[in-house]
């Protein structure tokens, strides 16, 4: 497939249009309005049924292969604040808070980035390994830990540790997507087939529904990017591409399949924009959220839906 | 009718404080809170996290005493970096040994 057919075949998915229309409803001042319990529902929904899908897929699971991947992506999404932070911090002359923030950031990953990345090899027809959405739950926490020690290493500050961990660890999301992983792998295949009806098959139209939703999340910060400055910008956006191509290339080694290798690098290409702002908010309350939050979610995540994922795609051809 | 001067504290918080703050207050002295979802504009701008959800207004009546040294502690630990905002109202109440 040529990239011109491998972009359109991302952004004519009905995932990516509903962004794309939250969007254009946010930029037009329309007045849709996501009533906030069901934001909070649909996001609950979402991350119970990767985790319980992902659950069912690890306690089938392909042995060493799979340990060794989540191994590998555990110390990826470590290692990244370890050069995203010196980066932001000699490049960019951001203060240690800030740069500590925005490596947290990208040390963690978007579930909705994984989601929009299967749902792509879905409509491709490329397979990939079942056990990913406990990747997924195993990469949104360190890349914050490492990040907040860097921080507290440069300035001696006392940060609210046990709050600040407690609140990422057991947060919504983590909580769920391990949650969901340990109700999956109890239950098997016997107890996926009792659920399917509800968490598998309504999945595609329920992520429809929550892109719609993140188009207008991410839309309103477009005013923003004025606060952000050009040289956050470039690095919003060419961090991802290298942390892609390091993604792919650790899946490679690990033995992943193509898609499995893909995913990996999209994930590490993600910045966090739901476990970490909260655990940064309350770790690093100095540090700016108009710059963390811009560079993940309204230039990282719209970049890596709409033009990343066919690129990181097409990346991967060059290794399989 | 005994009816007693009180203050009533008003806070509204980013919502992920709201929980620190509450503990704060229970800590602080006052025997209880009410607490509702708030929306609104100010001079920071930018929220958290949209996960987190709207603004919490917590309201609390305490004796004098202890609503000073709440906005003082609301003054030292939070004004700087987070979005909150804190005032006191002065209020007749019935029953007031309920609030101390």
């Amino acid at each position: 497939m040529s990239a011109l057919e491998l972009v359109q075949l991302n952004l004519l998915s009905p995932a990516i249009l509903c962004f794309a229309l939250g969007i254009a409803a946010t930029l037009v001042r329309s007045d849709l309005r996501f009533p906030e319990p069901l934001y909070q529902a649909l996001s609950i929904y979402l991350l119970l049924a990767i985790g319980i899908k992902g659950g069912v897929a690890l306690a089938s699971g392909t042995g060493e292969g799979m340990w060794l991947a989540l191994g590998a992506a555990v110390l990826l999404s470590a290692a990244t604040p370890l050069w995203c932070f010196p980066l932001l911090r000699l490049a960019l002359r951001l203060s240690p808070a800030d740069a500590g923030a925005v490596a947290a950031h990208y040390g963690s990953v978007s579930v909705v980035t994984f989601l929009a990345a299967t749902a792509f090899l879905h409509a491709l027809g490329e397979p990939f390994e079942g056990f990913l959405p406990a990747m997924v739950a195993l990469m949104e926490v360190p890349g914050i830990i490492v990040a907040l020690l860097l921080v507290q290493r440069l300035t001696g500050g006392t940060t609210h540790w046990a709050e600040s961990i407690r609140t990422v660890v057991v947060g919504k999301s983590v909580f769920l997507l391990l949650g969901g992983l340990a109700v999956g792998a109890l239950s098997g295949e016997a107890g996926l087939a009792k659920v399917d009806a509800f968490f598998v098959t309504p999945f595609q139209g329920v992520l429809c529904l929550f892109l719609l939703e993140m188009g207008m999340v991410a839309a309103r910060r477009f005013g923003d990017f004025g606060k952000v400055g050009a040289a956050l910008l470039v690095f919003s956006l060419l961090m991802p591409i290298a942390h892609a191509a390091l993604g792919i290339y650790t899946g490679y080694l690990c033995g992943l399949s193509r898609g499995g290798a893909f995913v990996l690098g999209t994930l590490a290409a993600s910045a966090s924009y739901i476990a970490a702002p909260a655990t940064i908010r309350l770790a690093l309350p100095q540090a700016n959220p108009a710059l963390y939050l811009t560079s993940a979610l309204a230039i990282t995540f719209p970049f890596n839906l709409t033009v990343g994922i066919p690129l990181y795609y097409a990346l991967s051809g060059w290794l399989y | 009718m005994n009816i007693e001067t009180m203050k009533r504290v008003t806070i509204v918080a980013e919502a992920v404080i709201a929980e620190r703050i509450q503990d704060d207050i229970l800590r602080l002295g006052a025997t209880g809170y009410t607490t509702t979802k708030a929306e609104g504009r100010g001079s920071r701008g930018v929220r958290a996290s949209e996960w987190e959800g709207r603004n919490e207004k917590i309201e609390t009546i305490v004796t004098p005493a202890v609503a000073d040294e709440l906005l003082q502690h609301l003054s030292d630990h939070y004004f700087e970096h987070y979005a909150v905002i804190a005032y006191a109202h002065t209020v007749d109440v019935v029953r007031g040994a309920k609030y101390r």
